[in-house]
């Protein structure tokens, strides 16, 4: 089967900076990839360039039976969401704003979709509430439903557990769990935590100044990567 | 109060002002919402002084002052906006240096040609007197352009201003966008210039905003309460103006700030009580 992205010696220029070189790995459909990597190894630029945000210097970005604007992406939440005066059901809807036609209103259909999205993530009760009075735990959640109104096939994620307590990340992670298996979602997702990334995850690739890792996990356990960055459990 | 009212409403040139006005206040009201939340509030004032200094410039030369400072500005916000998307430079002090260059480039063109009469003073302060018919049609022109783009592209306007990343993402262009809202809050800026004063315009974006989030939390609520509150501040601020003979734009941005207080206190009464429950 042909895999839905596929990256081939991808690299990355940004302001006259190599921030990543030499990307080389394939996802097929309903796979769970998680990207490891230290700081400044390139993992948000890798997916902002699969987004189409980036142009790659060199190298190749292919997808196969989905567009990029069909990618459920849940970034890293900025400053200006803070103190956002919008509610959840505003935020949510505008997942939906790739299939917006002319003029830019939402159909009913829409308004369907960002609602199941909201039921799917348990958080239909927050629907009319201020996404900055929620919890990060419960603004991850609504931020992850309108990740789902973009997307069928293919969900990224730029460290969404990020500021997290553990309560909230395992129970973030179930969910996506259960996204994959159950709807057989492909994800990709940046991770700084390489135990619950071996964990959860089928594949792994890891980016590295001394070359990259990609392949399953099991493979990934056995390399000095694993142990270097896996710290005292590994 | 009655009396005031009914003695405003009997002059034309104030039934004049006080259309260009409403609907004024109306679009910065609108736009400004977008510009604070993306924190881009220091467009508006540097786009107000590069427009006094066009405004000087057409003085001096005799230009119709809408006429040479609308694509002027225009231009400048274009610019602008470039300048707050490139990292590299510090944007704040950018905006910065060009809003005061061209404000002294105005100012030795006033000096050199007509010096600071009555005619610069009100382009500084803001007046009621004097909207011209011709004033009065390009105002309602540009109002009602602004009005009709912003609620065709409302969603896309929340999406851009929200979540930049995820609406480029999702195709949309967000610098189509971001453009868009720079290139009308220009326009909005010099039309609304004369009668609110080059020093004191940017009030008018950055106060209703402001004032509408200390109470409302959905981007919806805020747009319609910044709305509205832009609009009574500035029938108000009318009023005083004419019956105190202060100058429009100074009694407009009073009254802002009065109901902005108001507001900040409602808003943490309002707070204390959810807590208490």
């Amino acid at each position: 089967m042909k895999p839905i992205l596929s990256c081939s010696a991808a690299k990355f220029v940004y302001n006259s900076f190599t921030a990543a070189d030499d990307i080389t790995f394939e996802l097929h459909g309903g796979e769970y990839l998680a990207i490891l990597g230290e700081n400044g190894s390139g993992k948000s630029t890798l997916m902002k360039g699969v987004l189409g945000l980036l142009k790659p210097a060199s190298g190749k970005i292919s997808y196969s039976g989905i567009k990029p604007q069909e990618i459920g992406y849940l970034p890293q939440q900025t400053v200006v969401q803070k103190d956002f005066p919008a509610t959840v059901w505003e935020i949510t809807l505008s997942g939906c704003q790739n299939r917006l036609g002319f003029p830019p209103f939402y159909s009913g259909a829409a308004k369907n979709r960002a609602l199941d999205s909201l039921k799917y993530m348990q958080a239909e009760d927050l629907k009319s509430k201020p996404f900055r009075n929620l919890s990060g735990g419960q603004q991850q959640r609504v931020l992850l439903a309108r990740a789902l109104c973009a997307a069928d096939k293919l969900l990224m994620l730029d460290e969404p557990a990020a500021g997290l307590d553990p309560v909230m990340t395992e129970r973030l992670y179930a969910l996506l769990s259960e996204l994959n298996s159950q709807r057989g979602m492909a994800i990709l997702m940046i991770s700084h935590d390489p135990e619950s990334a071996v964990r959860y995850s089928g594949k792994i690739l890891h980016l590295s100044r001394n070359g990259h890792f990609f392949g399953t996990k099991d493979e990934y356990c056995s390399t000095p990567l694993y142990k270097r960055f896996g710290g005292s459990n590994a | 109060m009655l009396e005031i009212l009914g003695e405003l409403f009997s002059h034309n040139f104030i039934i004049r002002a006080l259309l260009v006005g409403i609907l004024i206040s109306l679009c910065t009201a609108l736009l400004g919402v977008s510009l604070v939340l993306k924190r881009y509030s220091m467009i508006g004032a540097g786009l107000s002084h590069v427009g006094f200094g066009a405004m000087a410039i057409a003085l001096a030369f005799n230009f119709a002052p809408l006429k040479l400072s609308i694509p002027v500005v225009l231009i400048s916000a274009f610019f602008l906006l470039r300048i707050s998307e490139n990292s590299r430079i510090k944007s704040d002090a950018a905006i910065a240096l060009i809003s005061s260059s061209s404000l002294a480039a105005g100012v030795m063109v006033i000096y050199r040609s007509t010096g600071i009469n009555t005619d610069v003073c009100n382009y500084m302060f803001g007046t009621i007197l004097t909207t011209s018919k011709s004033d009065v049609y390009i105002s309602v022109i540009s109002a009602i352009t602004v009005l009709a783009v912003y609620i065709i592209f409302y969603n896309k306007i929340f999406a851009v201003t929200f979540d930049e990343t995820f609406a480029k993402a999702a195709g949309s262009n967000a610098g189509f966008y971001n453009m868009l809202i720079a290139l009308l809050t220009a326009l909005v800026i010099v039309v609304g210039m004369r009668l609110m004063g080059a020093m004191l315009i940017s009030s008018l974006i950055i106060f209703p905003a402001l004032t509408a989030m200390r109470i409302f939390s959905s981007f919806r609520g805020v747009v319609i309460c910044a709305a509205v509150t832009s609009v009574f501040s500035f029938f108000i601020g009318i009023a005083v103006s004419f019956a105190s003979e202060t100058p429009a734009g100074a009694s407009i941005v009073a009254v802002n700030l009065a109901v902005f207080i108001l507001f900040y206190i409602l808003g943490l009464s309002l707070r204390r009580t959810r807590w208490a429950n």
